[in-house]
């Protein structure tokens, strides 16, 4: 897929934003709203059950501030990766964002041997209100982590040709936006007893 | 298609460095038995470092002004969400009303699935 | 600036089904929604029949049993929103219109649109599919509110509830990234010259329309995630004897609800402005006005849903605060609709048979919004609320939308889709055969609605002091209207595909309009414009004076008019 197949549609600039990048602050936009309807949900429920403060203190706090810090890195690496794509340094972009993508991945690892753990404990999806949301949660969460990692290694696999360049920064500004919803997770599922 | 560097990059490490460390605070202090210390530790850290990141990584700042418009309206809409909505779901009693399995402290965790199948 | 399209002819298969052309794109939304809305009209010949004939056999369908009813209702509020009224309204008209009107060859991002239908089509066929399962599709009503939808033992159709909560996700996914693409095509792929008060308000209309979508089903698709964790895998998100709160998915349904019905609303306005503005020969008054009002809609729409949860149990205090919002967005739709009168009001009024539907919405669509009136605030709401009050305002402004303007719509815009005029005899026929008609349907249904008829009843025959014998004559009336509305449609079908093959040919501007997609060939080639266009005035120049002809389109240049 080349430039050559883009329609002029694409091309133009009415607000001064290029295409690629106004879709994904529409994008973020919407995920906006779709993680703040269910951590707005989770807020009421937990305020409303100071109860839920016994189950809320068998999750893993390591686990969960190590993972922060693996998001945290790797945002490091994606915006390092715009900074190369800004300098025309196709290769180097491919190779930061390919970096990014192996924190997601530790990212996930991580999460999954912590539920594994927790499963043994017998804490499932219908444990009761607080596992309920905290594996609908931090489920949903991973999934915009794993969809976020697969599109990266397609951009990635075009920049490493010095290719579509511009997609660089805009899978970075989605990165960056799953990176603060995990940065507001942690504390409400790790931290708030 | 190259982009043109419509930013100025800063020291991405030193701003990484600062994310860290607020990391390593909120931790610590979430170990504090004074629950407005973690609160502000938890929460208040959250908020700073999610404003690092979105204005030094996402570069916000420099983005056209009506793109942060466009997302705090987004969220402005969550707290209308969470102010026309928490009345109900976060309170267990009000005028004329009770939620009265919430008011005896319901099931919190395990306990017998209902009646679904 | 020329488009060079380069690449070969397609073939069938990539030309009708895997297109990225944005015009083929529209069709395919607009013929499944076409689709759609047969079988939605034909659940309501199902159910209707079963109450103008209480447990009589219905031709063509059997006998309406007390599960089927739920089904039947629950699908036919549920296919008429999300599977024709939004992807007519909003995909197929904002496909087609979009990148025309604003001036550029497609959208910004064609690929991402084929993705967006394709997800689409994915959905209806996962709602068609409980049609085939063990107890049939959902009965839980449109609304599913727990605990009847999150438990298969209570709206004993477990499996139809899952995949329907699964078609209506997928329909939302499928609208993110059409509205995403329609938001960015217009705010960015605009022609050279067209400033934001220059783009038609049709387009306004849809894009304000997908934005509202955007910001309003994020709290709905979290929802629905959970409601599908309730009906699967045992959760209680919304059990009160597990810590969840049934009253929490009303509130979470309601708060896309709500701005939902003004995501259908805006388009159909849209439609009709343009409509107006041609056949009245006059522009829009107060285009301006109509924008900002249009905005104040739009806000205010996220502030009034618990209007719908009035009996509900919720908190009484919160239903003053609601009655008082909801009284207030009156305001500015009024206002609106005061603006198209005003647009008619010292116009050359054509009544050709999309102006008629125009007139049609304008003055159905008011009626729907005075009986708001009554259900807007609370104590009224109180003995209205499930009653077959709300049923009938809320077709009086749902039909109207979905179906009076669409016909606008479509009336006005198939010699651009198609290249051929409609037949005009044909269309006034099925205009009155359908206008009159609905009247008759729902002005009864006002009436038994207020003597206490209550919603979702299949039969009032176990009710004693619901069954009101004496209204039956009622009831029955607004069965044999609705088969008299049905019946008209084939009026429609008929002109719709016998002109496609044998109406006249359309020039590029039947209706001498001047918005831009009317000067390109009909139907436009792919790529739209030969030469991409410069935009130097508004929409809506129409009637001046000192102008060989009385309208002036978008992208004329000043220097070529006549003195």
């Amino acid at each position: 897929m080349s430039a050559s197949a883009k329609p002029i549609a694409n091309t133009r600039s009415g607000t001064g934003i290029p295409t690629v990048r106004l879709i994904t602050w529409w994008v973020i936009a919407s995920e906006i709203v779709i993680f703040g309807g269910l951590l707005a949900t989770y807020v009421m429920h937990r305020l409303g059950h100071p109860e839920w403060t016994e189950a809320a203190s068998h999750t893993n706090t390591w686990a969960g501030a190590f993972n922060t810090f693996v998001l945290l890195t790797s945002s490091l690496c994606a915006v390092l990766a715009h900074q190369a794509a800004d300098a025309h340094d196709g290769p180097k972009a491919a190779k930061m964002l390919r970096l990014t993508v192996l924190g997601g991945l530790i990212f996930l690892t991580v999460k999954g041997f912590e539920w594994t753990k927790d499963i043994h404990e017998g804490f499932v999806l219908s444990s009761g209100g607080f596992w309920s949301f905290y594996y609908t949660l931090a489920g949903l969460h991973g999934l915009h982590v794993l969809a976020g990692m697969i599109i990266m290694l397609i951009v990635a696999a075009d920049a490493a040709k010095n290719q579509e360049l511009q997609r660089v920064e805009c899978i970075g500004l989605y990165w960056h936006f799953v990176d603060i919803v995990w940065i507001f997770l942690f504390p409400l599922l790790y931290i708030a007893r | 298609m190259t982009t043109e560097a419509h930013v100025h990059h800063p020291n991405y490490v030193k701003i990484w460095a600062v994310l860290v460390l607020l990391l390593i605070v909120s931790v610590v202090g979430s170990m504090s038995h004074i629950r407005n210390v973690v609160l502000i530790a938890a929460f208040g850290v959250a908020l700073v470092k999610a404003y690092l990141v979105a204005k030094n990584f996402m570069h916000i700042n420099i983005e056209k002004r009506w793109v942060p418009y466009l997302l705090i309206m987004c969220l402005l809409f969550i707290a209308i969400l969470f102010a026309g909505v928490a009345p109900d779901v976060m309170k267990h009693s009000g005028e004329n009303w009770s939620k009265f399995p919430a008011k005896q402290g319901a099931v919190t965790s395990g306990g017998p699935a209902t009646k679904n199948e | 600036m020329s488009t060079e399209v380069q690449h070969a002819e397609p073939g069938i298969f990539h030309k009708y089904f895997f297109s990225t052309d944005h015009k083929m794109i529209a069709m395919q939304y607009l013929f499944t929604g076409m689709a759609m809305a047969l079988l939605g009209g034909f659940f309501a010949y199902a159910f209707r029949m079963q109450l103008g004939f209480p447990n009589q056999h219905v031709p063509g369908y059997g006998i309406v049993t007390p599960g089927k009813y739920n089904a039947l209702v629950t699908m036919h509020g549920s296919v008429m929103i999300f599977w024709v009224a939004m992807p007519v309204l909003i995909a197929a008209f904002g496909n087609f219109l979009i990148p025309l009107m604003v001036g550029c060859d497609d959208m910004a991002f064609p690929r991402i649109n084929r993705l967006s239908y394709q997800i689409f089509l994915l959905s209806a066929l996962v709602l068609l599919s409980s049609f085939l399962v063990k107890g049939g599709p959902f009965g839980g009503a449109w609304t599913a509110y727990p605990p009847l939808s999150a438990v298969g033992a209570y709206n004993l159709t477990p499996i139809g509830a899952t995949l329907w909560l699964l078609a209506v996700a997928l329909e939302f996914v499928a609208f993110l990234l059409g509205g995403i693409n329609f938001t960015v095509t217009t705010m960015n792929s605009r022609a050279p010259g067209m400033k934001m008060y220059d783009i038609p308000l049709v387009v306004w209309m849809i894009v304000l329309a997908s934005i509202i979508f955007m910001c309003s089903a994020g709290p709905l698709i979290a929802g629905a995630v959970m409601l599908l964790f309730d009906q699967t895998m045992s959760t209680g998100f919304f059990d009160p004897t597990r810590g969840g709160d049934p009253l929490l998915w009303q509130h979470l349904f309601w708060f896309f609800g709500h701005p939902e019905v003004y995501v259908v609303l805006l388009p159909a306005m849209g439609i009709v402005a343009e409509v107006v503005a041609v056949f009245a020969r006059k522009k829009i008054f107060g285009y301006k006005t109509v924008l900002y009002t249009t905005w104040a809609v739009g806000f205010l729409s996220f502030v009034v849903w618990a209007h719908h949860q009035f009996v509900a149990g919720i908190d009484p205090r919160m239903a003053n605060i609601f009655s008082i919002t909801t009284l207030l967005i009156s305001v500015p739709i009024t206002e609106m609709i005061f603006l198209y009168i005003a647009t008619l009001y010292g116009g050359s009024i054509h009544l050709d048979t999309p102006m008629l539907w125009a007139l049609g919405f304008i003055a159905e669509f008011m009626i729907g919004g005075v009986t708001g009136i009554f259900l807007g605030s609370s104590g009224t709401d109180i003995y209205l609320h499930d009653t077959y009050f709300v049923i009938a305002h809320f077709h009086y402004t749902f039909v109207p939308i979905a179906i009076i303007a669409v016909y606008a719509g479509i009336t006005f815009w198939y010699p651009k889709m198609f290249g051929r005029m409609l037949n005009e005899t044909l269309g006034k026929i099925h205009f009155w055969g359908t206008v009159i008609p609905f009247n008759v349907i729902f002005i009864p249904l006002f009436i038994t609605g207020t003597a206490g008829d209550q919603r979702r009843v299949y039969s009032y025959a176990q009710f004693a002091e619901q069954s009101r014998p004496a209204l039956q004559h009622l009831r029955t009336t607004s069965t044999i209207a609705l088969l008299v509305m049905l019946a008209f449609q084939f009026v429609f079908l008929f002109n719709f595909f016998w002109s496609l093959r044998n109406g006249p040919s359309a020039g590029p501007n039947p209706w001498r309009s001047a918005t831009l997609e009317w000067t390109v060939p009909s139907p436009p080639p792919h790529g739209n414009f030969a030469e991409l266009p410069t935009v130097y005035r508004g929409p809506y120049e129409y009637g001046l004076p000192g102008l060989a002809d009385d309208f002036l389109p978008q992208s004329v240049p000043d220097q070529a008019v006549g003195d």
